[in-house]
Parts: structure tokens; C-alpha cells; sequence
């Protein structure tokens, strides 16, 4: 909906949600859900040249057909290069986190690995047949990953 | 400039009246009741009150009057002549002067009543010496009857007058009865001016307004003149000499060469000349009247040689004019005002006060900046329609169209020659086209004709304005490709430099594949186990009842700590349980009580029993029996003091078998509600609450559904 100030300013809001914490004064900066906090505290890109396509032009400009399929496919274009770009930014944000999930890994496996086993008897076969399914869906998830990233050394990371 | 308003003058009352006003205002005015058996000095004061204010209100009432009038010497000369003439001028003096020796007779007869008041010695004499007075003022005013009579009449006349401005701009029209004075004030002013056949219809002074270069004009009309002397004029006339003297105005001398008022053009022209020096200082025009009845050409040459002596002589212009068909009515108008016009600027530039006027005046000729001579543009079709004929004869009137706007094609008969617009449908409007193709409502013209864009094939298309949830207009930009050219090369950049910083990195993972896979297999385990409890912990399964519900054990199982249990595995090992399971069933029996000393006093039992060698002595016994009664006795009473936690609902119980049937009545009366609701357990849910769904509905709010 569609909320116009006193002083002339309007809100656009995409749900009663929105609505409701506007209502309640609340400082979107400060809640956590919201797209403003997550800029301002550096976990969403918050500047990009991408950003500088949709921008607001109050000269209008004479209808062109040529012009208007141009645009639409670099509207196409500039969307999958700021995903890309936002996926990266979440990967550069999580790297000091890499190292703990190393270790983490192990942990887990030294605490849990009792619970791949129900019986003393088959607990080798069970883990042998579970981890081989494991693998395998593994080595699937990396192969459709591969065919989005570029990189040149996807070889290495196969293992 | 003061305007004399002689209508505010108030009425003068007669003798009588007035005698009549000044008694009865006194008798108002005045405390009225006295007795003789006041103090002489209350009563002086009260008659001497009395006279004094009936002395004052004859004095007010004079002087009003005497003010009111207006004074001949200080009014305007022509005002002065006015009265002078209307009501003689001596005759109006003596009356006021009549009137100020009445109020000073006034005073003085009040002056010597009160003095004498003042000795009087009684109430009587007080009030004889009052009536005195009053009576004496009373006959002054008696004897200024017909003063006050005369003076009436003048203020009523005066008050009649119109108002005049001496000093305003003015026209003043003479000439001998009959002329066409009148009928020509009725041509300019609003005034409705008596216009008979008769000779001096006009009695007094008319005064007209009228409008002339944005300005207000006085006009005068005056009755006829004739020709005599002036002793021998009468008032009537007077007032048109009078105005004719005094007021500096724009003169109109009414001539009349078809001798339709009953004179002559010889006697008007020495009437002429006899009210010349009149005429010294201002602007005359001569003013040959009646011109529909004898036109100006058709006038004896004579009269008419006449009339022309007459202006030469007075050095003024002639202007011929007709009030019946009004001829020349606005050119006689416009020349008076103008000659005035001119003398009164002249004589303001002449004066001292222009100065102050002239430096905040300036006046501007534009000048032409450049020789260009620019005209008019006119569009070639309307040359040509020019040329053709079809428009521009001043004459020709548009026909009406029947919607009130331009002529359109339905409106144009066919065969009519006369016709303005072009039939051929070279200009054919959008309104037109409505109308053929169903009038408005019906059908609207497309406006994407119009559009003026590069390629005239693109007017009709559909342009698009959202895609993936974005406005497409937001990104629409003539720069685009190159700025998408740009975007794309700094974004092979920056993959580059990924790859080259990926170079130098650690591998993702440090597991190998098998432990790998042993971590993926584990988090999957995880997933179902949590999955599973949670679908576990799902609250529609059915309620053990509660009897049952904290048992853990079976009721048929007797579990470790039996007597039979314990002896079989003692006997096993080879060891006598006898004595643990009597210690055991006597800790089961003294539950409620303090172990330590009934242990002691069945020790001291066994014992005694149990040797039966050793003799005890009578007293000995019965210390001992003392000892243990006591014993009892302390127990009792121990047992009934706090020193032990006790059940609450065995507090007042006094033994072992009243706790128990207390026990066992509260599990009766458990049975019965095991299971079922209690009083806590039945919530009434009310559909209509009072404070929810009263009160007056403003600007809604959420926080109540």
C-alpha cells in the first residue's frame, strides 16, 4: 500500500507487516529483517555500479524500439551480475568461517560417529554403505556447482 | 474643501415648543420634592438648582442654534450671495442677533434670581423668587416668536439646496427662458429636470453630475435670465446672477435663432452684452440651440451676422447643437469640459503647490529603437479569402452555429454563397470526424496519430512497463549499451583477480573422501533423528490416566526389596537374613516415629528376655518400668511437638490410625475425580464482551482483532 506524509513524502509498503513496525516508529536500520539494516551493517552489498542502472530519470525520454529491447536484455544482463556479485560478497564474508567449519567437521565426527552404527555386528558394512551414498551425492552437488563458477582449477577442488 | 451640509442643521422649534421643552426638562432633571422643614440652606440650594439649569438648557439650546446657522461672512461669497438673496440678508442677521440677546438676558436674569435666592429667609419665599425667574426667562423666549418662525423657514430652505462644490470643476448654463437649458442638463446629467413651455420653470438652482475624462463635473442650471437691470431682477434671477458671479465655472450661453422661446435674437443679444462683465474670467462658449428646427445654414444671414458680432466681441467660439435629435450634445460637452479643463491646469502649474506634484510626474514618448518596420502578420488563405470576397466586409454578420462555437461543415447550406468556411474539407476537424462516426462518447480520435517518434511504424505499439518486478522505465536510458559495456568489463576484472587470489589458497577441506562422506552421512542422521522426535512429541495421543501415570514399575512386579528377595539372595551367599528382615519390618512399623529410641527401648526388651541370670531388684524394676513410661511419655509428647517435618494434612492427628484413616478417606475422594474436569478445568468462552464491542469506532485500530 500506499502511505503519503503530511509533508508530502510517500511510503510504499510490500506487506501489513512493514506496515505495522512503520506504524510502530520503528527504525528500520535497527530491525534485523529488514534490507536497510542489513546494508548499513555491511551483510548485503550496499554500494555496486549495478545499482546505478535503476535509477529514477525525470527527463523522458522519446519511445524508441530499439532502445526498449536494448534495455530489457541488459535488464536481464545487470540482475544475473549482481547476483553473482552478491554471491561473492556472501563467500568473502564467511571466509574467516572456513577454517572453523574445518575443524568442526572433525569434531562432529568423532562425537557422532556412533550414530551410523545401530549394531556392534554390522556397524563397518552400515558405515561402508552409508558413506558410499554420502559420496556420491556429494560428488553431484560439486559437479552442478562446477558448471556455474568459472574458475580454471575446478579440477583441483574435485579431488 | 468643506461641503456645505445644510441638512444636518437641527429644527428649530417654535416659542411655545421651546418654552415647553425647557420647563418640562427641568422638571425631569431636577429633584422635585422638598419640604418646608428642611434646612434653609437645603432648600436655597434646591430653587437655585432649579433656576440655574433651566438657564442652562435655554443657553444650550440658543447657542446650538445660533452655530448651526451658517455665518454669511465665513461662508463661501456665493453661498453668502445665495442666502442674501433667498432670505435678505439683514432679515437673517437680526434674528441670530435676536436670538444671542435672548440668551444673554437669559443669563443675567438667572444670575440675579439665584443671588437673591441666596438670601431668601423661607421655603415660600425661595419658591416664589424660583417661579419668578423661571417665568421671566419663560416670556424672553415668548417674545422671539417670530425669530425662531423665520429661522425655522430659512433652515428648511437651506436644507433644500443642493449641495454644491464652489470649488470643483463646473458647467454653468445661461440664457433667456425657454432656451433649452434644461432639456440639455437632462441630456448629460442623470437629473430629471422640469422642462415646461412655459417661462421660468426653472425657479432655483439644479445641480447634475456628469463624467468626463475620468472626472466628476458639476452641472448648473440656472432659471432664465431676462433682460433688466439688476435692481429690478427678482430671486429667482438673482440665484442665476448670483451663480454666474461667484462660482469660476465653464460657461454655455444658450442662443436660440429660431425665436422659439418668444425672443428675439436682437433681445438676445443685449442680454448678451448686459451680463458680459459676468462673464470676465471664465471659459464661454456660445451655444446655438434648436439647430432640428432651423438648421444653422437656414438662419437669416443677419441673426445670424448677429451671433457671430457676439463671439468675435467676447473673443469665444460658437457651437450649434440640437437636443432633440442630439446633435452635437457630447461635441458642446467635451469642449466645455476641455477649456476648463485647461484653465484650472494652467492655473494649478502657476501655483505654488506644483512643484511637490511635478517631480513625481514623468512622461514617456516610446521612441523606435530601430528603423524596422514590422506589420501585421496575415496568413496567406486570408489574402486570399480577402481577395475572393468571402470575408472581410464590416457588415457581414457570422451565422449562429447550433453548438455556439466555430461554424462547422453541417452548419453551411450548400448552396449558399455567402458562406465563410471552406466546404471543401480541406479542414476537416477532429470534432467533425466525432460526429460522423457517433458523437462524442461513442467515438474519441486515437491521439497515437499524432505521435511525432523517429520511425513512424512505432506509434501503435505496446509499450512495456514491468519485467521481473522492476520498472522498465527506471533502466531505460540512451547510454545503456555503452554502460552495459562497462559493467561487463569490470566484471571480467574482477573475476581475474578471484582467480588469481584462488590460486593461492588452501584447499576447501582437509578431509579426505571417506571421512568427508562420514560427516555428510552423520548431519543426515541428525536431520532424521530430530525429524523423528519431533513428530514423536506430538500432543493428540491419548492421557494415561493418573493413577498409573508416574509408575514406572509393574504392580504385580515386587521389585528388590521384599522379604522374600532379600532372604533367597542372602541364602545364597550363605548369610542369616532373620535378623535384617525383622529390623526391616519394625523400621516399616515405626515409619512415623523416631527410629533411634524405639529401637532402644525393643533392644532393652530383647535383652531383659533374652538373660535370664541376672536378677534385678524390685526398684530397679520399677526405675526401669519409671524410666520407660517416661520414656513414652517424652516420646508422646515429642511426637507431637514439631521437631519432625510432618505431612500438612496430618497436623491435629493424634495417632497412627487416625492418620491412616485419613489417608484412606482422601483416596476415596480422589477416585472420584482422577481423570475427569475440575472446577478450574471448565473455561467459559464469552462471544460478546462488553468492553470489546462498546464505544465509539475511531480511526480503527489493530492491536484488537
Amino acid at each position: 500500500m500506499l502511505f503519503v506524509r503530511n509533508d508530502s513524502k510517500r511510503f510504499r509498503f510490500c506487506r501489513s507487516k512493514c506496515h505495522r513496525n512503520f506504524n510502530k516508529k520503528r527504525n528500520p536500520r535497527k530491525v534485523a529483517w529488514t534490507k536497510a539494516y542489513r546494508r548499513t551493517r555491511g551483510k548485503e552489498m550496499a554500494v555496486d555500479s549495478t545499482f546505478d542502472f535503476e535509477k529514477r530519470r525525470n527527463r523522458p525520454v522519446k519511445y524508441d524500439r530499439g532502445l526498449m529491447g536494448k534495455t530489457i536484455v541488459a535488464m536481464r544482463r545487470v540482475e544475473e551480475i549482481q547476483q553473482t556479485r552478491d554471491a561473492r560478497f556472501f563467500e568473502n564474508r564467511m571466509q574467516d568461517a572456513k577454517a572453523e567449519k574445518k575443524k568442526q567437521a572433525r569434531v562432529e565426527i568423532e562425537k557422532s560417529i556412533e550414530l551410523l552404527a545401530p549394531a556392534v555386528a554390522n556397524r563397518e558394512e552400515v558405515m561402508r554403505n552409508v558413506i558410499d551414498s554420502a559420496k556420491s551425492r556429494i560428488a553431484a552437488r560439486k559437479k552442478s556447482s562446477n558448471k556455474l563458477t568459472t574458475t580454471p582449477n575446478s579440477a583441483m577442488v574435485e579431488g | 474643501m468643506p461641503v456645505y451640509n445644510f441638512k444636518k442643521m437641527s429644527p428649530v422649534p417654535s416659542a411655545p415648543d421651546l418654552i415647553d421643552i425647557v420647563l418640562m426638562r427641568t422638571q425631569r432633571r431636577t429633584p422635585t420634592v422638598i419640604h418646608p422643614g428642611y434646612k434653609i440652606n437645603r432648600i436655597r440650594s434646591f430653587y437655585m438648582r432649579k433656576i440655574k439649569f433651566t438657564q442652562q438648557t435655554i443657553s444650550e439650546r440658543l447657542s446650538k442654534m445660533l452655530t448651526d446657522f451658517p455665518r454669511l461672512n465665513d461662508i463661501h461669497p456665493f453661498y453668502a450671495d445665495l442666502c442674501n438673496t433667498l432670505y435678505d440678508r439683514d432679515h437673517y442677521k437680526l434674528a441670530l442677533g435676536q436670538l444671542n440677546t435672548a440668551r444673554s438676558l437669559v443669563d443675567q436674569i438667572a444670575r440675579d434670581m439665584i443671588r437673591m435666592v441666596k438670601y431668601a429667609d423661607s421655603a415660600y419665599r425661595c419658591k416664589c423668587l424660583k417661579r419668578a425667574a423661571l417665568g421671566r426667562m419663560c416670556t424672553v423666549l415668548k417674545r422671539q416668536k417670530a425669530s425662531l418662525a423665520y429661522l425655522e423657514e430659512v433652515r428648511k430652505h437651506l436644507s433644500r439646496l443642493p449641495s454644491l462644490d464652489p470649488n470643483t470643476r463646473t458647467i454653468l448654463m445661461c440664457g433667456l427662458p425657454n432656451v433649452g437649458k434644461s432639456s440639455f442638463m437632462n441630456k448629460i446629467t442623470r437629473g430629471n429636470v422640469d422642462v415646461q413651455p412655459y417661462a421660468f420653470t426653472t425657479k432655483s438652482l439644479f445641480v447634475g453630475h456628469c463624467d468626463y475624462k475620468y472626472l466628476r463635473w458639476q452641472v448648473i442650471d440656472t432659471p432664465g435670465i431676462l433682460d433688466h437691470s439688476l435692481e429690478q431682477r427678482n430671486t429667482i434671477e438673482m440665484q442665476a446672477i448670483i451663480a454666474l458671479a461667484h462660482l469660476t465655472c465653464s460657461v454655455l450661453y444658450f442662443c436660440d435663432p429660431s425665436e422659439q422661446c418668444g425672443y428675439t435674437v436682437e433681445q438676445q443679444c443685449s442680454l448678451f452684452r448686459s451680463i458680459k462683465p459676468l462673464f470676465a474670467n471664465k471659459q464661454l462658449i456660445i451655444i446655438v440651440n434648436k439647430v432640428d428646427q432651423l438648421p444653422w445654414d437656414e438662419v437669416q444671414p443677419e441673426k445670424r451676422e448677429m451671433i457671430e458680432d457676439l463671439g468675435r466681441d467676447a473673443n469665444c467660439s460658437i457651437m450649434t447643437m440640437s437636443n432633440i435629435s442630439e446633435h452635437g450634445v457630447s461635441a458642446v460637452k467635451a469642449a466645455a469640459c476641455d477649456k476648463l479643463l485647461e484653465k484650472r491646469v494652467d492655473a494649478r502649474v502657476a501655483g505654488k503647490k506644483v512643484d511637490g506634484v511635478m517631480n513625481r510626474l514623468q512622461v514617456f514618448h516610446p521612441t523606435p529603437r530601430d528603423g524596422v518596420h514590422r506589420q501585421a502578420h496575415i496568413p496567406d488563405s486570408v489574402k486570399q479569402a480577402v481577395a475572393d470576397g468571402r470575408i472581410g466586409s464590416a457588415d457581414h454578420k457570422p451565422k449562429r452555429s447550433r453548438k455556439g462555437y466555430a461554424e462547422t461543415v453541417d452548419d453551411i447550406d450548400k448552396n449558399d454563397e455567402d458562406a465563410t468556411m471552406d466546404v471543401s474539407g480541406q479542414l476537416k476537424t477532429a470534432r467533425d470526424l466525432m460526429w460522423e462516426n457517433g458523437g462524442p462518447g461513442v467515438w474519441a480520435p486515437d491521439y497515437r496519430e499524432q505521435y511525432d517518434l523517429k520511425d513512424k511504424d512505432w506509434r501503435f505499439d505496446a509499450i512495456p512497463e514491468i519485467m521481473d518486478g522492476k520498472n522498465i522505465a527506471d533502466f531505460v536510458d540512451p547510454d545503456i549499451e555503452k554502460k552495459l559495456a562497462e559493467l561487463e568489463d569490470e566484471e571480467e576484472q574482477l573475476l581475474e583477480e578471484l582467480a588469481a587470489q584462488r590460486m593461492g589458497e588452501e584447499p576447501d577441506s582437509d578431509l579426505d573422501s571417506e571421512e568427508e562422506a562420514a560427516v555428510a552421512a552423520i548431519r543426515d542422521r541428525k536431520k532424521i533423528i530430530k525429524n523423528i522426535s519431533q513428530a514423536n512429541r506430538s500432543e493428540n495421543k491419548p492421557v494415561l490416566p493418573r493413577s498409573i501415570r508416574g509408575r514406572t514399575k509393574d504392580k504385580h512386579d515386587r521389585g528388590d526389596r521384599n522379604k522374600d528377595v532379600v532372604k533367597d539372595k542372602m541364602e545364597r551367599l550363605g548369610v542369616d537374613a532373620s535378623i535384617m528382615i525383622k529390623r526391616g519390618r519394625s523400621l516399616d512399623k515405626t515409619r512415623g516415629r523416631k527410629r533411634g529410641i524405639s529401637v532402644s527401648r525393643d533392644v532393652e526388651m530383647d535383652n531383659s528376655n533374652d538373660s535370664p541370670g541376672t536378677e534385678i531388684s524390685k526398684t530397679q524394676t520399677k526405675k526401669q518400668r519409671r524410666s520407660r513410661s517416661e520414656a513414652a511419655k517424652r516420646e508422646a509428647s515429642i511426637s507431637r511437638g514439631h521437631s519432625r517435618p510432618r505431612d500438612p494434612s496430618q497436623i491435629g492427628l493424634h495417632s497412627d490410625a487416625a492418620v491412616e484413616a485419613a489417608k484412606k478417606l482422601e483416596k476415596q475422594g480422589r477416585r472420584m475425580w482422577e481423570g475427569g474436569a475440575g472446577e478450574g478445568d471448565n473455561r467459559k468462552a464469552v462471544h460478546l464482551v462488553r468492553w470489546m464491542n462498546t464505544g465509539k469506532k475511531r480511526n480503527g485500530t489493530h492491536y484488537c482483532r
